[in-house]
């Protein structure tokens, strides 16, 4: 606890460091992230963030000081060659981008290290820390850093907020944003500009390996709780920051912890819980919508049941049991003795000493259910010309989908029709005469 | 004799990549392949703190595993999760890196594994490992025997495999339908890929099984459009990316693995400005 109090306080400058550091680069890379997963580029970033060693390398050997904006200048160089690289592989040769990804990656690590290899060999003495931005260096960070790291997030703020609509456009549809007569490729320069800058400065904090989730574990986050790109944009970079926060806790509390990875652990987290438990688009709520839908197709197929029953014995007021119903249509018992319970405790069956029997409302919902089917199969022989030996298939299936606005369609469409193909009547209800 | 070892160990890895790699470049799977370089690093790990050892069989069994789980998680996020693909790939390699990573920190005190060579390697070292009778007789460095047994490993696969592979590789419908199983062929190329990226980390590091994964492959997709001529033009592109780059390693007093990565992108630069001239 007393780490823990002593961590929130920031009263230790280096810890002050470390955290405010992280959580500048935690949102720049988190708003930018959304820009590149929105564009199915997630992997790009691995690309730069590898790329960027050559350069950094070079600026190192050419000026043959360590300062942190030299270095920087020779990272954005070399990042921004290997995204046009990329995209002149992609453009100009059979090869997919993924390839061209995966090459440009390979070949400027490769570079880099062999640069680096050449600077240590060298015994050049200022070199020590410059292999740091391999695995990043998040408990070296210095004041100087700081500043550049949230220089480059006020500049990706600023093109971001004033280029708003445009990068939204292309994010979604480059087609359309084309054919509006935007700049594209002008806004694309910006956002790869952008997203380099990012990654040089990302890489400090996780490293060149781990940089590609800083990138892409808040966007892909944030977008399973909103399609909405302002909304991504904000959660992401509140992740990110949650992410970089906890992640700089951890390393901070045991000492010889390396902050990168556990940054990514924590994204890697919180992604999945976002892949759990979000709405709409979670797992657990796709997983209930499906049973939910499930159970309305078998409480309907029931009723249906009852309806033929009733409609064969020349009563809607008679009373079934389990064995009448199961030979009227097959279906598991287990799942039709369940169906049946939540039927009797939503109020559309009693449950009688003879069986179960249909109430208003569980009539008036079988009823419904039969005229959809029936309907529709008017509906596929009379303007689809379909034999009427070959309907009823699919509207078995269609009847649980139609909504009421499609039914008045259907009725206005085939005028309120007394029969169907197989000359069963269809059926209204009081209500619906009115 | 030490360059002789150093090329033909940098050749093997090549020759098991080029082979590798074609397949995964048609499959649209290449940054899979780099994903799996990245994603056995926990599989060593935990490995290597049962065994002791990095040359013990089970180092290579736990870090295979590994990879296969690693492509299992990308599918299941891709295709239950809903992901798109690229995120997925990118989400998982870089979680199971982070865990290697934060695994090798914590017991720092019981493993020699340093972080360094696990990315770039050492293959300077592998002339001084080697295998030697109880006669005395000196068999050579014992990668070059995991390789060499892991190329001939492949090689018979190959020779097995290359209806099924190529198959369910250019149109799996087709495959399907002709009773071929797909997904046994997916991931008995991602286990050959988990299995060589492992053999080949200690001597040159996941870079350069990158870079051999990818690399000769894109070079023989430039030139051919026959399978069997795809394999042996990126077979050799690979053999002369460790030959060349061994010397421009000795010429730059450099990383050697560092280099042959450079010369596969040389060797891909060479081959691509010449399809865009003729293609004028």
């Amino acid at each position: 606890m007393d780490a823990l109090t002593h961590f929130l306080s920031l009263s230790d400058a280096n810890v002050r460091y470390v955290v405010i550091g992280c959580v500048l680069l935690g949102i720049s890379s988190g708003l930018m992230g959304v820009y590149t997963l929105l564009r199915k580029r997630a992997l790009l970033g691995d690309a730069i963030a590898h790329a960027v060693l050559p350069g950094i390398c070079l600026a190192f050997m050419l000026s043959g000081v360590r300062n942190t904006w030299v270095l920087f200048a020779g990272a954005i160089i070399t990042g921004s060659l290997s995204v046009y690289l990329v995209d002149l592989i992609s453009r100009r040769s059979r090869l997919k981008p993924d390839a061209a990804i995966a090459l440009v990656l390979s070949v400027f690590f490769g570079a880099g290290v062999l640069l680096l290899t050449m600077i240590q060999s060298s015994g050049n003495a200022a070199q020590s820390g410059l292999d740091k931005f391999l695995f990043g260096k998040a408990a070296a960070m210095l004041p100087e850093d700081l500043w550049l790291f949230g220089a480059v997030l006020l500049g990706v703020m600023v093109v971001l907020f004033f280029g708003y609509k445009e990068f939204k456009l292309l994010a979604f549809d480059k087609g359309y944003a084309q054919s509006q007569g935007l700049p594209v490729k002008a806004l694309e320069m910006a956002l790869s500009t952008l997203t380099v800058l990012t990654v040089a400065t990302g890489i400090q904090a996780v490293g060149v390996v781990l940089m590609s989730a800083l990138l892409i574990a808040p966007a892909a986050a944030s977008r399973y709780w909103t399609h909405r790109l302002s909304g991504m944009l904000i959660l992401s970079a509140v992740m990110a920051s949650i992410g970089a926060y906890i992640g700089a806790f951890i390393s901070y509390t045991k000492p010889g912890m390396p902050t990168g990875p556990w940054i990514v652990v924590v994204l890697s987290v919180l992604t999945g819980i976002s892949m759990l438990v979000a709405p709409n688009q979670g797992l657990l709520a796709r997983y209930w919508q499906r049973r939910k839908h499930r159970d309305k197709i078998l409480q309907e197929n029931i009723l249906k049941a009852f309806y033929h029953l009733g409609e064969r014995n020349g009563s809607q007021a008679l009373a079934f049991d389990i064995k009448l119903l199961k030979q009227q249509r097959e279906m598991p018992e287990i799942r039709l003795k369940s169906g049946l319970r939540s039927l009797v405790k939503e109020g559309s069956l009693l449950d009688t000493q003879f069986g179960y029997q249909l109430t208003r409302t569980g009539l008036e919902a079988a009823t419904r259910v039969v005229r959809l089917h029936r309907m529709w199969e008017l509906y596929l022989s009379r303007h689809l010309n379909i034999a009427p030996d070959h309907v009823h298939e699919d509207a078995e299936g269609i009847e649980h989908l139609i909504t009421p606005e499609l039914e008045r369609e259907l009725e206005l469409l085939l005028d309120r029709p007394g029969s169907d193909p197989h000359d069963s009547q269809i059926p209204y209800t009081k209500k619906d005469r009115n | 004799m030490d360059a002789f070892w150093i090329i033909l160990t940098g050749a093997l890895v090549a020759l098991n990549g080029a082979l590798l790699g074609s397949f995964l470049l048609l499959r649209r799977m290449s940054l899979v392949g780099d994903a799996i370089s990245h994603a056995v690093l926990p599989g060593i790990v935990v490995a290597y703190l049962f065994t002791a050892s990095l040359t013990s069989p089970f180092l290579l069994l736990g870090a295979a595993l590994t990879g296969l789980a690693a492509t299992w998680i990308i599918e299941t996020l891709n295709q239950k999760a809903k992901l798109q693909h690229d995120a997925a790939i990118g989400l998982t390699f870089t979680l199971l890196f982070a865990i290697g990573v934060i695994l090798v920190a914590s017991y720092t005190g019981q493993i020699d594994l340093d972080m360094d060579c696990v990315l770039y390697g050492e293959i300077a070292y592998v002339p001084l490992d080697t295998i030697t009778l109880a006669s005395g007789l000196d068999l050579g460095p014992k990668q070059v025997w995991t390789l060499g047994s892991l190329f001939i490993g492949l090689l018979g696969l190959l020779l097995v495999g290359y209806r099924g592979l190529s198959l369910t590789t250019f149109d799996a419908g087709y495959a399907a339908a002709l009773g071929i199983n797909t997904s046994f062929w997916h991931y008995a190329l991602m286990a050959a890929v988990s299995l060589s990226t492992v053999a080949a980390f200690e001597s040159v590091g996941a870079i350069l099984v990158v870079a051999f994964l990818v690399g000769p492959a894109a070079t023989a997709f430039l030139l051919t459009r026959d399978l069997k001529w795809m394999l042996v033009i990126a077979s050799l592109a690979g053999i002369l990316s460790a030959i060349t780059g061994y010397y421009l390693a000795l010429w730059l007093d450099g990383s050697i693995s560092g280099a042959m990565a450079v010369m596969t992108g040389v060797i891909f630069a060479v081959a691509f400005v010449w399809q865009m001239w003729r293609g004028r």
